[in-house]
């Protein structure tokens, strides 16, 4: 280290490159192999599975003829036939959706004054209304939804729609008030003061200056309410009737009772191209909206 | 601001009513000495020890404390280097990789899961497929708060262990790991908690032997709903405090990070 600092410099600058490479592979590596098998490839095989034939006894069937199957083989578009050829299958995808945009409309319309409200309290106590609409959160999901058919169940409402979108809106609040919390806190008092010194009324700041503001803490929300509900199973199959059931249910359904694996992969894909569609529909108006701002 | 705060206060009011009148019944109901969930008749502790010698749920709890270990140490580990490779070496495709799975429905992930298991490795679902799952969904998390804690350091702390003469193992040992330390916590605490409570990817990857806490209560539900639901869900309930009480104790972050 001493006296051959200078002649040593180049080499060890070598060696240092190869260690370097060699510890950027050492902490990338791992968990991207782990991920590339137990997600990528899980994935991949589940958009090839949708063009399958279904196995005689569930699962898949074989991809090449063999004696004992006589049967089907080979890629098909049966099962993409099957969900686009019936009109239930399109009328429950609909309906996902629409319940999704009504759980999400709900969860905003009671986030909203609630985040507005911790976002002007004082610090000290704006933690501990944060913390308290985390902690419920923490409990088990189930738990959650139970407790509802136990409130609901005296009602008269369980196994109803009504049900469902209630424990949905439940369930997945929080998801909405934290994103928005997080986007009201950081908005300078300074804004509405100049739009009250320009004689604008509250109905007016909050038309113009505070609610554009936030859209982006809304889009989040929005995102982060609408696409588990997309997907859910659980809620309506508790606390909703034979009639109430999801595209989540769907899925379910074909991969655990009736063993129709192409049709649920194919059905997984719809959910897929629905949930990206929506991230990306989410991301351009996010985007032009700030565009327009700015 | 100067907003109607009386009214503001009271729509506050109802949301928090919302959020808390549900678990309340729950917990009330555990004590409620009457099998029917509705009215309240005495007090009584029978559906604790009722629970307590349920053999299946104990069994049920068994394994999810043992897939949660488990899980969250792996979980830790991947999601620490994703975190640390995404922010130090920017590499294209693991940002997607450690995201996806934490932004899409649960049910996705579970389905492929199955099929994978099943179809691709011809494995028998049980304790290690649940592992497995679980590791794939909490990496994300673990990552996205050991990043978070290094965007928010100074990076000349870093230049300066490479130009004392560090290799990456020494700096990585003395200087990186003390200081995301609270994140690496707050991230295992998450992991723990996401698989202790996770009920989705599990429902689809634990296949007919295995039960973890969630699909006993799932299966106990969907049958009928007994007293003694109230009494398992109040005692998850007190874990998750217990865990979240330790977790802002040790790592403050891990609470907001949540958001």
């Amino acid at each position: 280290m001493k006296p051959t600092r200078s002649v040593g410099h180049g080499q060890r600058g070598k060696a240092a490159g190869m260690r370097s490479r060699l510890s950027r592979w050492l902490v990338a590596a791992p968990p991207s192999l782990f991920l590339a098998l137990f997600f990528l490839a899980p994935s991949l095989i589940m958009a090839g599975a949708s063009f399958r034939f279904p196995g005689e006894l569930g699962g898949l069937a074989p991809l090449t003829a063999s004696a004992a199957h006589g049967s089907d083989h080979g890629l098909t578009l049966e099962a993409y036939a099957f969900v686009f050829g019936d009109w239930v299958y399109l009328w429950i995808c609909l309906k996902s959706f629409a319940i999704a945009a009504v759980t999400t409309l709900a969860c905003l319309a009671l986030a909203y004054p609630l985040a507005m409200l911790i976002a002007a309290s004082p610090r000290k106590r704006r933690d501990l209304l944060v913390l308290l609409v985390i902690l419920p959160f923490a409990s088990n999901f189930l738990v959650r939804v139970y407790a509802w058919m136990i409130v609901l169940g005296p009602m008269d409402l369980l196994y109803t729609q009504t049900a469902v979108l209630i424990a949905m809106v439940y369930v997945h609040l929080p998801f909405m008030i934290l994103p928005l919390y997080i986007n009201l806190e950081k908005h300078d008092p300074a804004l509405l003061d100049a739009a009250q010194d320009l004689g604008a009324n509250a109905w007016r700041r909050f038309w113009h200056v505070t609610f554009p503001l936030s859209l982006p803490g809304v889009f989040a929300g929005s995102a982060l309410v609408f696409i588990p509900v997309l997907g859910m199973f659980a809620v309506p199959e508790l606390l909703g009737g034979t009639r109430d059931i999801l595209i989540g249910n769907l899925i379910k359904e074909q991969f655990l009772d009736n063993r129709d694996w192409p049709l649920g992969a194919a059905l997984s894909l719809v959910l897929t191209a629905m949930v990206l569609a929506l991230a990306w529909g989410t991301l351009r108006l996010a985007r032009a909206r700030t565009r327009g701002l700015a | 601001m100067t907003l109607k705060l009386p009214l503001l206060w009271l729509l506050a009011a109802v949301v928090y009513a919302f959020l808390y009148v549900p678990l309340a019944v729950v917990v009330l109901f555990s004590f409620n000495d009457s099998a029917l969930n509705a009215g309240w008749v005495g007090f009584t502790t029978r559906w604790y020890e009722l629970l307590l010698a349920d053999a299946d749920m104990l069994s049920a709890a068994a394994n999810s404390l043992l897939v949660a270990t488990v899980a969250s140490i792996a979980a830790t580990i991947l999601g620490t280097m994703a975190g640390l490779a995404i922010h130090r070496y920017r590499p294209r495709l693991l940002p997607a990789l450690v995201l996806t799975p934490v932004a899409m429905p649960e049910i996705l992930l579970g389905v492929s899961l199955l099929l994978f298991f099943r179809q691709v490795l011809d494995l028998t679902l049980g304790l290690a497929s649940i592992v497995i799952a679980h590791i794939t969904f909490s990496i994300g998390f673990v990552a996205i708060v050991v990043r978070a804690r290094l965007q928010g350091m100074d990076e000349a702390i870093f230049e300066a262990a490479r130009d004392l003469g560090a290799t990456p193992w020494r700096s990585f040992r003395h200087v990186t790991l003390p200081l995301i330390l609270p994140a690496i916590v707050a991230g295992a605490l998450m992991a723990f908690t996401l698989s202790i409570d996770d009920f989705v990817i599990t429902f689809f990857t634990a296949g007919v032997g295995v039960t973890t806490l969630p699909l006993q209560i799932y299966s106990m539900i969907k049958v009928a709903v007994t007293p003694e639901v109230n009494a398992v869900s109040t005692l998850l309930m007190a874990l998750t405090l217990t865990l979240i009480a330790v977790a802002a104790r040790i790592a403050p972050e891990s609470i907001r990070a949540r958001g």
